[in-house]
């Protein structure tokens, strides 16, 4: 009877095959949040700074919560980043060249994984060798082809290399899309094809349909790659400004706006006030995504887990 | 050769399956060409000769590995100081990314309560991450563990250089080194769950424990995913923006004296090293992989 007793007490809290114990169940959920708390610290912290007051900031028993909810931090942020037109062009800056890399991407996954051509092999490996090149070695000779072709601050040298399949990370992509389109079988294509489908119908009716997977990775990626894109953006194109450009530019466009003010405030109180603003503009510049991103979460998570990449 | 039709269908078949998948090749060629191939040439003249932006066009007038000796050996740059942190930003972190996203996977793989919760959090740095808003979030406010212990600093301090200095990098960096892991978690969590649970199953009746598990089936089932993971954890971090290397060479594209060929020949040092890191990945792989094969 006892001993019954203690091995029920032992499978309860060391667990069984059947279900976890409550110890290990604690461990588990100690080590889960302690992880997410340092993964999230940087952004606990900057939600809770953003709201302080100039006097909550000089307080110094104020640390972790404000004395009363401050919206003027994000009133001057928003003036700084000068958020809508900044939000138009980061969303035109990242819908645009994920359109075009999804269009280009999927038609060369397509080309080398139902084709059989010479020289495909070679294609192959140089597709995954452009991934290996550093953008700095190409960042250069690009700058004066677009300064030759008069291209410079404009939106072109973000989208023409997303239209011909070699935007961020486009190489991830082509494999993804590759991988799709290799696995299913090509009797399709056949019957189609008996039915009168051209090849592009093939891929525009058959392949396509097939891989929403590799479609919603591919879109959700470099959304948010190309969302988050500032250095080839700064060289290129440093009179457009998306959020992360005004964000990178903070304490500048700052000054220019309210420069007589800061000037004349002066000492360590500036410095302060500007640490919460500058908070506030971080988590303006970084809402959107992170709404979409609450949204679509589960589409981003199993995206991945769809694409192929374990290649069952 | 209308009239050989009959007879050479097959090549026929060949020839229209050639044009069709060059066709649908056709954009990435045009791209290679342009964006890639072009500007790798390009890039390597430009280290190669001195460089005048004239009325009529670019000059160039041969200078030979001039800029690449003034970027090795220069020591007011300190172009190699740069790049010694810079790669060796990349050998300490890649190992830990791993590490770390192996291990986060590995908790995350089961049912429980808010597993959905603590997945979104592990990936939301991906998200947001943007140069700008690590250099606002996490070179200003991070975490401080100079202050928070002090002991643990004492006794890395009276470690050999050789081990005290990864782990204290690891230690200094642990938040960005973190944000590095979203992706490499999320492959993992596939991976993870192409495992079939018979072969758990039938370990378990054997006698294996959970120990004995992970090396002998888990790893082996994730070790292509881990190679993967390796090569674009080494180009993800070689990319940061913030990197010593990379800022260094954005600075220096308009330096006044040596325009362009300068930061060019800098960015080919810099392509070598990480090429060299990259085969170094592949050789570990494989040396690893032969063993555990062997065994």
């Amino acid at each position: 009877m006892k001993k019954y007793d203690r091995n029920k007490m032992r499978q309860l809290f060391l667990g069984s095959k059947e279900r976890r114990g409550i110890l290990p169940t604690i461990a588990l959920y100690v080590i889960l949040i302690g992880l997410a708390f340092v993964f999230l610290y940087p952004l606990l912290y900057m939600i809770v700074n953003a709201f302080f007051s100039p006097d909550d900031l000089t307080n110094p028993s104020v640390t972790w919560i404000p004395t009363k909810l401050y919206f003027g931090n994000f009133v001057q942020a928003y003036y700084t980043l000068d958020f809508f037109r900044s939000f138009g062009m980061s969303v035109f800056l990242s819908v645009v060249p994920s359109l075009l890399q999804l269009i280009s991407c999927s038609l060369v996954g397509f080309g080398l994984a139902r084709f059989e051509f010479p020289l495909k092999k070679l294609w192959l490996v140089l597709v995954v060798a452009t991934f290996m090149v550093p953008t700095l070695v190409l960042r250069i000779p690009r700058y004066l082809m677009y300064y030759y072709y008069g291209m410079l601050d404009t939106v072109l040298p973000t989208i023409l290399p997303a239209a011909f399949g070699q935007g961020l990370r486009s190489t991830i992509f082509i494999l993804i899309f590759f991988a799709f389109f290799s696995s299913y079988p090509q009797s399709f294509d056949e019957a189609a094809s008996l039915d009168g489908a051209n090849r592009f119908t093939i891929y525009r009716k058959v392949a396509l349909p097939a891989a929403s997977g590799a479609i919603v990775l591919c879109l959700l990626f470099s959304f948010v790659w190309y969302w988050n894109e500032t250095s080839d953006l700064s060289l290129f194109a440093p009179n457009i400004f998306t959020l992360p450009q005004q964000l990178r530019m903070f304490s500048t466009k700052f000054s220019d706006l309210y420069g007589s003010e800061g000037a004349m405030a002066g000492g360590e109180s500036v410095r302060t006030l500007n640490s919460s603003i500058e908070l506030a503009g971080t988590m303006l510049s970084i809402l959107p995504t992170v709404i979409l991103y609450l949204v679509l979460q589960k589409q981003f998570v199993e995206s991945v887990e769809r694409s192929g990449i374990t290649g069952e | 050769m209308s009239k050989n039709n009959k007879l050479n269908t097959g090549s026929t078949i060949q020839r229209r399956n050639a044009i069709s998948g060059y066709l649908f090749l056709a954009p990435w060629l045009i791209g290679f060409a342009l964006f890639v191939a072009y500007p790798l040439i390009h890039s390597i003249v430009l280290s190669l000769n001195e460089v005048l932006l004239g009325p009529d066009g670019i000059e160039y007038t041969w200078q030979g590995f001039f800029y690449f000796d003034h970027a090795w050996n220069n020591a007011r740059d300190n172009f190699r100081g740069a790049l010694t942190s810079q790669v060796s930003m990349i050998c300490y972190m890649t190992p830990v990314i791993l590490v770390f996203s192996l291990l986060i996977a590995l908790l995350l793989n089961g049912k429980f309560k808010m597993r959905a919760f603590f997945r979104g959090a592990f990936f939301m740095p991906v998200i947001i991450m943007s140069g700008p808003t690590i250099s606002k979030l996490l070179t200003q406010y991070t975490v401080n563990f100079s202050d928070g212990a002090p002991l643990l600093y004492d006794f890395l301090a009276s470690l050999p250089a050789a081990l005290s200095t990864p782990v204290q990098y690891v230690l200094d960096n642990l938040v960005l080194i973190f944000w590095f892991c979203g992706v490499q978690i999320l492959i993992f969590l596939a991976g993870l769950q192409q495992v079939g649970s018979d072969l758990y199953e039938a370990a378990s009746i054997d006698g294996a424990g959970a120990w004995e598990k992970f090396w002998k089936i888990t790893l082996p089932h994730l070790s292509p995913l881990i190679l993967i993971s390796a090569v674009y954890t080494v180009i993800d971090v070689a990319n940061y923006s913030r990197g010593a290397v990379v800022t260094m060479i954005d600075k220096h594209i308009f330096n006044q004296q040596y325009i362009y060929s300068y930061a060019s020949a800098m960015s080919w040092i810099y392509f070598l090293a990480e090429a060299l890191v990259l085969v170094a990945v592949l050789l570990i792989f494989k040396f690893f992989g032969r063993k555990a094969t062997r065994e």
